[in-house]
């Protein structure tokens, strides 16, 4: 589904992306690791599209066309999904309004009408049931003055609006207390198909405990150093990435 | 002949058709001789630093135009508040259009400046209000010289207008450029409740320069809920002077949403002559080419125990410039009083301009006055986040400005003026959104 080869990005003349490979099959979970400033959250807004990056060497194949000509609006079109580390607040805009406006795009670039009334409604509120959340909150502004874990279950809400082929899930962990990130994790987990993808970026192998990945990946200074199951996760926890670097340089 | 000599010695023959025994003709008098020493205003005042008549004054215009009968309101309707019911009070070219007009003398006055001017059952009422809160200025003197006509609307004590005013002012292309000064009066005495609307358009692409005043009374618990819409052609101007007076526990907000025009300055006043008086001043601007919108506020608190809340936004497109000027003066007895202003600017391009004054004079030391202005893009992260979830470069732009002017809109009482406005913005941004805010 997802093909990177050999990605080199760079941000206001900063290398950060130094030759990433990386493929994802329908129905896995990857999880990228690595320190701060390694370069995962860049990843994951340069697969979604940010403009701010500049691809300078390197293909991102998505179902199998070179997407890195596409902005971030066509590749969500064609079911590239990015759950923000930061979700950016927009006062005067519902979180209803906002879903509605997204999806119908989506459908109005894919050739389909604006989704009917009813079956938009019934749809914001099945998932936003599955995600335990109020319906006040579907009025309110979106993100305006929402806690960290609101923030990231609002994310998770629109990802499940929204049904992408390929999740990425920038930190979703961060800021989220034990039981609020079970509550996100069981609902990624119920969108789970054996069509659509999941790529984790986390900092932590605790969110890996509830999303189980079937590959891990370590990203260190722009590179995908090492790659295993989900048992490098609790290695590296437990270890750190020291170890991996001293590795490389031997 | 330059504007202003032709405005001196129309003067003359303004006076000599009307009835020189009128009560009025003193005061127009002294307002002549006040703009004859005054002039027009110029950018060496620190008032007018950023708006530049020039251009528009150099126009000949007519100053008493032929009567237009043509106009129907087909022609019209489209600039109206058409939906809902509502009294009218139309003029064209500056004079009264009684087939367009709907006017009431019954549970309230409704009317035409000129009767209230020359009947003698509105001597007493002229007397007490007329000139009164409208200071000597040299746009606002000019408009009181030649005041003749307008709206006249008078609610009576306790009584609430039971459907919005409509003040519509509409120019044809009778003349090859025409100024017309209208003069609007507008009293609630004390409970009393009125709506109103007030709108001027062209409909020709012949220069039109409207310096109009309206003086506005709130007595006391009274509520005055007013909404300008200033949406008009290229080739026209507004020179919008607004005075209110409000009494003790009364409650006044104004609405100004401007769209379009060559040049808008609007000059609003309010002035607080009792205490627990609330006055909500909201302002939505945006244009494009090479507009020109001035806000010019003021708001004197002169007694305790007031609030006054400004808000301002504008978004400026292209070569367009945009002023506020927002003056919050407090005087020393006015102690607990609570004043906020806000002023938002969007630039959306990079020879757009924005001038943001924001003017706080304390004399009091118990008050909670605040003031903010930010002058600002669109977010580039908000544009990414939305259009990381599928929504289109210009739709995400739309909805964040759309975002953006909300919170004006939020305040709006008429939902009809709501949703046309909401439209409105929509227009101008070039979308269609699926949904109202």
């Amino acid at each position: 589904m997802l093909k990177i080869h050999n990605l080199h990005a760079e941000v206001e003349g900063e290398k950060i992306l130094k030759g990433v490979n990386l493929e994802i099959n329908p129905g896995e979970v990857h999880a990228i690791m690595g320190p701060n400033g390694s370069g995962k959250s860049t990843l994951a807004s340069v697969v979604a599209g940010n403009e701010e990056y500049e691809v300078t060497e390197g293909e991102i194949l998505f179902d199998k066309s070179n997407i890195a000509e596409l902005s971030a609006d066509e590749r969500a079109h064609k079911g590239i999904f990015l759950s923000f580390q930061y979700p950016v607040e927009i006062p005067g805009v519902s979180v209803t309004n906002f879903i509605k406006t997204a999806i119908n795009q989506i459908r109005k670039a894919q050739g389909l009408k604006d989704m009917p009334a009813n079956e938009m409604l019934k749809k914001i509120r099945e998932k936003s049931a599955m995600l335990g959340m109020d319906r006040k909150f579907l009025s309110r502004s979106l993100n305006e003055s929402f806690s960290g874990g609101e923030k990231k279950r609002n994310e998770i809400f629109q990802m499940a609006m929204l049904e992408p082929k390929l999740a990425i899930l920038d930190e979703t962990d961060s800021g989220l207390d034990i039981d609020a990130l079970k509550v996100v994790a069981d609902g990624v987990n119920k969108l789970r198909t054996k069509d659509n993808a999941t790529l984790v970026i986390t900092h932590y192998q605790r969110l890996l405990d509830y999303i189980v990945p079937d590959v891990v990946h370590v990203l260190v200074d722009g590179k995908i150093i090492k790659s295993g199951d989900k048992n490098l996760a609790k290695e590296l926890e437990e270890r750190g990435y020291d170890w991996l670097k001293e590795e490389q340089l031997v | 002949m330059k504007l202003k000599e032709k405005l001196l010695s129309s003067f003359m023959a303004f006076e000599e058709n009307i009835d020189l025994e009128n009560d009025i003709h003193n005061i127009r008098n002294e307002a002549i001789k006040y703009f004859e020493t005054s002039g027009f205003p110029h950018r060496k005042q620190e008032a007018w630093k950023y708006t530049s008549l020039n251009a528009i004054l150099k126009e000949d215009y007519s100053i008493f135009p032929k009567k237009e009968e043509t106009i129907e309101y087909r022609d019209i309707k489209k600039y109206c508040i058409h939906d809902i019911d509502t009294y009218q009070i139309v003029f064209v070219d500056g004079i009264y259009a009684s087939h367009l007009s709907q006017t009431t003398h019954d549970k309230f006055d409704a009317c035409l400046m000129s009767s209230a001017l020359n009947k003698a059952k509105y001597k007493p009422i002229i007397k007490k209000y007329f000139n009164k809160v409208a200071p000597q200025e040299s746009l606002t003197a000019l408009n009181t010289a030649f005041s003749y006509e307008g709206a006249y609307i008078k609610i009576p004590k306790g009584v609430a207008a039971e459907k919005p005013i409509q003040i519509l002012n509409f120019s044809t292309g009778n003349e090859h450029a025409l100024m017309i000064q209208p003069r609007n009066l507008i009293i609630a005495e004390d409970n009393a409740q009125v709506q109103i609307i007030e709108r001027h358009h062209s409909l020709t692409d012949n220069a039109v320069l409207t310096n109009s005043v309206t003086e506005i009374f709130a007595g006391k618990n009274a509520n005055v809920d007013y909404y300008k819409i200033q949406n008009d052609k290229i080739t026209s101007s507004l020179i919008d002077n607004t005075y209110i007076s409000q009494d003790r526990d009364s409650e006044v907000s104004m609405h100004t949403f401007s769209f379009g025009g060559k040049l808008t300055r609007n000059n609003l006043n309010f002035y607080q002559n009792g205490s627990n008086i609330n006055s909500i001043l909201k302002g939505v601007t945006i244009i494009e080419g090479k507009q020109h919108v001035d806000h010019n506020t003021l708001v004197h608190h002169r007694k305790p125990h007031c609030e006054s809340h400004q808000d301002y936004k504008g978004i400026f497109a292209e070569k367009s410039t945009g002023v506020f000027n927002g003056k919050v003066l407090v005087d020393k007895i006015a102690q607990k009083t609570d004043a906020y202003q806000s002023n938002n600017n969007i630039l959306i391009d990079d020879q757009a301009t924005i001038n943001s004054k924001p003017q706080l004079e304390i004399f009091a030391d118990d008050v909670k006055c605040s003031h903010g202005c930010t002058i600002g893009q669109l977010d580039e992260e908000a544009l990414f986040y939305m259009r990381s979830r599928g929504i289109p470069e210009k739709e995400a732009r739309a909805l964040l400005m759309y975002a953006f002017a909300n919170n004006v809109l939020n305040s709006v009482k008429i939902p009809e003026i709501k949703k046309r406005i909401t439209k409105q913005i929509a227009l101008k941004i070039g979308v269609q959104l699926g949904f109202d805010l």
